[in-house]
């Protein structure tokens, strides 16, 4: 078909811009990984994919409980009569089985020290939806939002690009493990305001991506007292909150709000079971907001993206089982647990070094020492060696707009054991040839040129066509398209 | 100039706030009037019976049968084989099986008189999501698109509440059976000029709701034709193909295209769904169809904020690849369908009431102008309040769906029972009978 210059001028200005954000250096890691995805025993040296937070450690209870649960699908033998039923169900409301099944399970994640209202509970497209319904609700093209850093990298599409609301950063700073002070607010908020910026709101991620910390209480007052005296809303994107794996607890800004004074009309959650479940394919998304007036829109706009009926019968039997959702999320929090000090212990022993955190599924990893100056373009190349070297595809600070250079953000769980260990053999490698490096002069370098040669050499290219795609492991699948897609192909990295 | 800083408010978007939603429309007052006093067959006869509700209920049997028969392939029922892969699917190309499966089917649809290429599909959540996204793509705020009609109530939110896109209508009317004239076309367009609005394209729905009839071939031309001629882009939705009552009265611009070559494809767009003909509006299963391979990437990446759940893709492939199911579904469909049709044709002829001649569709377009006291929009609503109230039947006025004659209404007859068609029938007979006598 043929693509004239004259086709451009025939589409919407969001359709020919760039803000759908794929066209970043940043998806560069994933192209390289698509282009050469390892495979324990057909791809030994291919990239190792540690840039997609996906939570796949706890399918075997999931599976277990289908199983046990045949009448959970309107397909099977035992769940066919309610077939007509659901696949006829198209109410924006959404099921009232899902909405308090997926209430309950809020609360309990919470510690059960919330109870969430069911007739809030409203359905979106995965998180993306949320947080774009969100925008949609609360600001007109051309207000902004303060968002602290560093923060998911997806943001600057899902809040930006077909709403016209714009981003102002708010940057946290290492120096006090990138908390989100009042000062910062304020800094961020009145520097908008003399550029003539209106700012609507704030919107946290608590659990932090990328940093797999959680806010405690004292941040989350002092965000809920911010937003109530400049009058602006506060979106908090609570999607990591079962992924907290051992203390300080999470605690949902639901939770701190029940013993302020402030302004529940101010304040919106937006919730998933991509994280917490492992679910992304599924496209479960929740707004839930104390905001009568926003309640309602959401809902209106949620039949822009509502919850197939099939998945939400088949969840809301699934998350009202309270022994099986007790299990898994008791299972859950320890195998991650688990996973991360397998990680963190492993880079400790090579002088890596990891913000503290308990929570996500990844974590936050300092490789300063080994930038040639603190500038983003040394973060970059250390970046380009990192994927193309040591061959593991790891997402660079800069992408989450990190105001320091040399962080990096890892993620764990989203491979089998046995690759975890491939790729702390990597990372050490590197980092102790890095140390090599830094006490020899040319003439060692000269002999890690040969090496990586060397390692070149084995390569094959073809081989990344060699391998069946059924043979591969499922979590590293990404069902490739002739069409050659961008690496943003799944809806949240 | 000085720019005064405004004061921030607790407001919320000027979205949000709008009434763009369409919520507040006659329209929806009838289906609050079903809500509140629901006809049962058996607990409740007197209440009021949905006819507001273009769903299709009359080839369940034939899905039911269908995973009776395959509960392995569809479920995960024994042994959970794929979950994990499936959950953890959320690549917005979609499973490639799925859209195959979608390809296929909209191919038999058309009697394979035009092919689909799987990659051109781009998924999301409901035709809903497919018009508002494509309406993202093609026009800027304050633009327009040029839509026939009478047309589904639905567009005024789909196509212009978060978009900010205007619709400009192109009037059609009973003296050619309401079929778009290019002089209609032409008129809209300068319509549009004069309010200085820049028009991106036409859109139009093929089969028509709520005309319940296909736009023949000479139609589709000249529709071709003006948009090629205006530079703009052309829409057809046609979520209800797969419900014409014969196969060959159904022509997609698919086949104009092909004719051509393809000459002008580039502007061309197809919107699919398959909550009308399989009857599976929960399932949230929209397509976007494009020849415009920078609209096919875009609308990928955009259906990032609606995609379909993995595991109904996976039920929904399976299920559509099974040729002999789907061949069998789309012929036994159609033949209900008609019957359907049939039955409420004669009943409204037999009580003195006339429709558009339909061919397709889950509706008839009925014509109670003659009970008119004033050829007037008041009129119509008067007459609708009636049937409502009096008669218990929520049946759409035409005014919801913008039609510029009054008088005309949508009659839903494919999600109830026969009997229950039966009862509404009688029930309009009664009221006719009585409107004569007095």
């Amino acid at each position: 078909m043929e693509f004239t210059r004259k086709n451009r001028q025939l589409l919407s200005r969001i359709a020919t811009n760039d803000r759908h954000g794929e066209n970043s250096p940043y998806f560069d890691g994933w192209k390289a990984y698509d282009s050469n995805p390892f495979h324990p025993i057909h791809n030994p040296d291919g990239v190792i994919q540690m840039g997609l937070a996906e939570n796949p450690l706890c399918f075997d209870l999931i599976e277990k409980w289908i199983r046990e649960n045949p009448d959970a699908s309107i397909c099977t033998a035992e769940g066919l009569d309610k077939f007509k039923d659901i696949a006829i169900y198209q109410d924006y409301h959404g099921l009232r089985e899902f909405r308090e099944a997926v209430a309950k399970f809020m609360g309990r994640v919470g510690g059960n020290r919330v109870t969430f209202d069911p007739n809030r509970i409203v359905m979106s497209g995965g998180a993306t939806g949320a947080n774009e319904t969100a925008m949609f609700c609360l600001a007109d093209p051309g207000d902004a939002f303060l968002v602290p850093s560093p923060y998911y990298a997806g943001f600057a599409r899902d809040l930006r690009w077909r709403t016209g609301v714009e981003i102002v950063p708010v940057h946290c700073k290492s120096s006090n493990n990138f908390r989100i002070t009042r000062a910062a607010l304020e800094e961020a908020y009145e520097k908008a305001q003399r550029s003539n910026i209106n700012i609507k709101g704030v919107i946290i991620t608590n659990p932090s991506n990328p940093l797999g910390t959680v806010l405690d209480k004292e941040t989350l007052r002092s965000l809920v007292s911010f937003v109530t005296d400049k009058k602006i809303h506060l979106v908090s994107d609570e999607i990591y909150a079962a992924t907290v794996f051992s203390s300080p607890r999470f605690i949902s800004v639901a939770e701190v709000m029940q013993d302020m004074d402030c302004n529940r009309d101010l304040i919106h959650i937006v919730y998933s079971l991509s994280k917490d479940m492992g679910f992304p394919g599924f496209r479960v998304g929740i707004v839930y907001s104390f905001n009568d007036d926003v309640t309602n829109c959401a809902r209106k706009m949620s039949s822009f993206g509502l919850v197939s009926s099939q998945t939400q019968f088949l969840l809301a039997s699934m998350l009202s089982d309270d022994e099986f959702v007790g299990n898994f999320l008791r299972e859950s929090s320890k195998r991650l647990a688990k996973r991360h000090h397998v990680f963190t212990k492993g880079l400790e022993e090579v002088g890596i070094s990891t913000i503290k955190s308990n929570a996500g599924l990844f974590f936050w990893m300092d490789m300063r020492p080994l930038l040639k100056e603190q500038t983003t373009k040394a973060e970059t190349e250390l970046w380009r060696v990192i994927i193309n070297k040591v061959k593991l595809n790891v997402s660079p600070g800069s992408s989450f707009l990190c105001s320091e250079p040399g962080w990096f953000r890892v993620c764990f769980a989203n491979m089998d054991d046995k690759t975890v260990e491939v790729a702390l053999d990597r990372i050490r490698e590197f980092v102790l040839q890095g140390k090599e490096e830094n006490n020899h002069e040319a003439d060692k370098s000269q002999a890690r040129a040969q090496r990586w040669r060397k390692q070149n050499l084995r390569l094959s290219f073809s081989s990344s066509r060699l391998y069946d795609e059924s043979l591969m492991s499922p979590h590293m699948i990404s069902p490739h398209s002739p069409i050659p897609h961008s690496p943003l192909v799944r809806a949240r990295t | 100039m000085a720019i005064e800083i405004e004061q921030p408010r607790v407001g919320l978007s000027k979205v949000a706030v709008s009434k763009t939603h369409g919520e507040d429309s006659p329209y929806f007052a009838g289906w609050k009037a079903y809500d509140e006093n629901p006809y049962h067959e058996t607990s409740n006869q007197s209440g009021v019976i949905q006819m507001g509700l273009a769903e299709n209920q009359v080839s369940f049997d034939l899905l039911e049968k269908y995973l009776e028969e395959h509960s392995e392939a569809s479920s995960w029922g024994k042994g959970a084989p794929g979950f994990r892969e499936n959950a953890l699917f959320q690549d917005y190309h979609g499973l490639k099986s799925f859209r195959q499966a979608m390809a296929s089917f909209m191919e038999q649809i058309r009697g394979g008189r035009a092919k689909f290429d799987p990659d051109r599909i781009v998924l999301t959540a409901g035709a809903t999501a497919a018009n508002e996204l494509l309406t993202f793509i093609l026009a800027d705020p304050g633009d327009a698109l040029l839509i026939p009609t009478p047309y589904y109530p639905g567009f005024d939110r789909d196509l212009r509440w978060r978009t900010g896109v205007n619709i400009v209508p192109i009037h059609c009317d009973s003296s050619n059976n309401f079929q778009i004239t290019p002089e209609a076309m032409e008129a809209a367009y300068q319509s549009a000029e004069s309010m200085n609005l820049k028009v991106r394209g036409i859109l139009i729905t093929n089969p028509s709701n709520p005309l319940g009839a296909t736009i023949q071939r000479s139609a589709l031309e000249q529709i071709l034709d003006f948009a090629v001629n205006k530079n703009i882009h052309l829409v057809s939705d046609e979520i209800y193909s797969g419900s014409t009552f014969s196969s060959s009265e159904f022509i997609s611009i698919a086949e104009i295209l092909e004719t051509r070559g393809y000459k002008d494809a580039e502007r061309v767009h197809i919107v699919y769904s398959l909550s009308k003909d399989l009857g599976l509006p929960g399932f949230r299963v929209g397509t976007i169809y494009s020849y415009n391979d920078q609209v096919v990437t875009t609308a990928r990446r955009m259906s990032s904020f609606t995609l379909i759940s993995s595991q109904t893709q996976h039920l929904l492939a399976c299920m559509l690849s099974n040729k002999e199911f789907s061949e069998n579904y789309i012929k036994t469909n159609r033949e209900r369908l008609s019957k359907r049709y049939d039955m409420i044709i004669k009943g409204l002829k037999k009580a003195g009431i006339e429709c558009l001649k339909g061919n397709a569709g889950l509706f008839c377009w009925m014509n109670l102008s003659p009970l008119l006291e004033k050829p007037t929009r008041e009129s119509e609503l008067a007459l609708w309040k009636v049937i409502l109230n009096e008669v218990k039947l929520n049946i759409s006025p035409g005014s919801s769906c913008h039609c510029s004659e009054p008088g005309w209404f949508r009659v839903c007859f494919a999600n109830m029972s026969e009997q229950t068609l039966e009862i509404a029938l009688e029930r309009i007979h009664k009221f006719m009978e009585q409107r004569k006598r007095s």
